[in-house]
């Protein structure tokens, strides 16, 4: 599989003593003319960790990156990266981060390995470091058999991985990846997420990247914020995410209607499915809970065909939480995603 | 290293860059060459028995048309050059790499300077091929070594102008093939000067736009290092003209680039 190949430079200690911030911004706003895109944003992302900025099309999530990666610049609000004020230390912002747009930043008309060699010139590092570099990042990657390939006849997963290669040049200690699996099938979605996942426990990278998939934050993140019409709407792990929407519940199915009607007279806050011989018991999913149901049942002498455990995902959250501003279409899809 | 052997390393990085593009996709490279040597052809073959005896009373130094005509059309394929300039600047900041370029620690203008530079050597051994092919159609230049030099010199001056504008042009411009029309001006502009027949010859407003254009004072500096017709005050003008439009053009490029990066 991909990550085989450790990298070799891991400066930071593994002891986890208090982490200096990777990524600090207070009151972080844009527009663009009357439109409004980000409306006061505050993030706070301790260094070696993963950050999922979470968010429909048309959030701010692009812009977001795009104002912390010093691309373009805010209209108002305080950000620090790695410590350096991005306003004021521009280039030594530039020089600690590495950001992996949504579309290739790549030179198509050149060779993957000349494309590697392009960025290690621009960071000024010695020639036969350079190749060393390239060498290693396209063996990393599995891309030494395309190496002298032109760019232009790549797959988008591997274009993506190339991406992802020639911003890891410069050994950057944050890396911004703005929608880094958009377009890919499953499989180099999955290779993505390896290769992410690397670049933290192995070089204790921080990331911060946006996504519109809640599994790939669900995956990758260890803190996830919400991003609804330029506005943090919601921000924690994904767990306490998911405990900021009710609708997780135990589902029991019987095989005859006695037992399910035996049953139900057991679970006072139990909802009846006649049809289905099933009962939905509203549960927070923690095992004490599970094993209480369990037990009323055997005191009972009962049996269940069929028992699942239902918690709500993220994709609840989302919804719930994205709904609110729009009244129409997120109330419907907030019912969809309920039953 | 001091920042400005920095700057100076990051432009011939991207100068690097540039040339791989033109080596390895030189189908832009052959249409910018084509073009004039095709005109070439044509004013020579095809009008210039017609032309030529128009225009036999006015000084072109020898005596056929071609002595006339191929420091017009050398003229043409710097032109012609400052079209490919501003289309290659803009399919580049198409792509994504330009994006990566700015969130890196890189010098600023490099990656202008690099597109210049390479265009203005691709244009000068472009306009080396149409001076080829024009000697062995029987131009013949009287240029003394040093005049040669000066000729060289001042083609770089006027390439440079022209390329900082296309490379501006090419910034400014919302897709490739509006940055494909917005130098073709420039690319007609030495017809309405003497580089097809003299001013002389035309009607009184066009002439008169004709001799205070800024291609004719250099065509003329041009016709007069190598053929040896009056130069006058004519290298002067010229001379202003190219680094008064380089700097324009520079300016306007880097300020373009600059409102880019703020988008």
């Amino acid at each position: 599989m991909p990550m085989a190949i450790p990298m070799p430079a891991t400066p930071t200690a593994p002891t986890r003593s208090p982490l200096p911030p990777a990524i600090t911004a207070s009151g972080l706003s844009k527009s663009y003319g009357d439109k409004v895109v980000l409306d006061g944003i505050d993030l706070h992302v301790p260094e070696g960790t993963v950050f999922a900025l979470l968010g429909p099309n048309g959030a701010g999530k692009t812009t977001t990156v795009q104002i912390l990666s010093t691309l373009i610049s805010a209209n108002a609000g305080q950000v620090r990266i790695a410590g350096h004020d991005l306003t004021h230390e521009v280039d030594a912002v530039r020089a600690v981060i590495g950001v992996t747009g949504q579309f290739a930043a790549l030179d198509n008309l050149l060779t993957a390995h000349e494309n590697l060699m392009l960025m290690a010139d621009l960071l000024h590092l010695r020639r036969h470091e350079g190749r060393r570099r390239a060498a290693e990042l396209l063996h990393r990657f599995e891309l030494s058999e395309a190496a002298k390939k032109p760019v232009s006849t790549f797959s988008g997963g591997m274009r993506r991985k190339l991406d992802l290669a020639m911003t890891l040049v410069g050994k950057p200690r944050i890396i911004f990846l703005d929608e880094p699996t958009t377009g890919l099938d499953p499989r180099s979605r999955r290779t993505m997420w390896e290769i992410i996942r690397g670049l933290v426990t192995d070089d204790g990278v921080t990331i911060f990247l946006t996504t519109q998939y809640l599994e790939e934050a669900d995956q990758l993140a260890d803190r996830i914020a919400v991003l609804d019409q330029g506005r943090l709407v919601a921000e924690g792990t994904a767990d306490e995410l998911k405990r900021l929407v009710p609708g997780g519940h135990i589902r029991l199915r019987f095989g005859d209607p006695r037992a399910f009607d035996a049953a139900a007279a057991l679970f006072a806050s139990a909802t009846r499915d006649s049809e289905d011989l099933a009962l939905r018991i509203p549960a927070d999913g923690s095992i004490g809970t599970l094993r209480a149901v369990l037990d009323s049942l055997d005191g009972a002498q009962l049996r269940a065909e069929a028992l699942t455990v239902h918690t709500p995902d993220l994709d609840d959250v989302f919804l719930t939480l994205t709904a609110r501003t729009r009244p129409g279409a997120g109330a419907n899809s907030r019912k969809e995603s309920v039953r | 290293m001091s920042s400005l052997s920095y700057a100076a390393g990051d432009s011939l990085t991207m100068l690097r860059r540039n040339l791989k593009h033109a080596l390895r996709y030189p189908s832009m490279t052959v249409t910018v060459v084509a073009m004039p040597l095709v005109m070439l052809l044509l004013f020579n073959y095809v009008f210039g028995g017609a032309l030529g005896s128009g225009i036999s009373g006015a000084p072109t130094g020898g005596g056929s048309y071609i002595d006339y005509v191929a420091p017009g059309i050398i003229l043409m394929a710097a032109t012609s050059g400052a079209l490919s300039t501003a289309i290659s600047v803009c399919s580049d900041m198409t792509e994504g790499i330009v994006n990566r370029f700015r969130t890196m620690s890189i010098s600023r203008a490099s990656f202008l300077t690099g597109h210049v530079v390479g265009s203005v050597i691709q244009t000068l051994i472009s306009i080396a091929l149409v001076l080829g092919v024009a000697l062995l159609m029987g131009f013949r230049p009287t240029a003394t070594p040093v005049e040669w030099l000066a000729t060289i010199g001042v083609l770089t001056l006027l390439i440079l102008a022209l390329t900082w504008l296309a490379a501006a042009m090419g910034l400014i411009a919302k897709n490739v093939e509006t940055a494909g029309n917005l130098p073709m001006p420039l690319t007609f502009l030495p017809f309405l000067g003497s580089a097809i027949v003299p001013p002389e010859s035309m009607p009184a407003g066009l002439r008169w736009f004709a001799e205070y254009q800024p291609f004719t004072p250099v065509i003329e500096t041009l016709r007069g290092l190598l053929m040896g017709t009056e130069i006058g005050n004519n290298w002067l003008i010229a001379l202003a003209w190219c680094l008064g439009l380089t700097l324009t053009g520079y300016l306007w490029a880097r300020t373009a680039f600059t409102r880019n990066t703020k988008c």
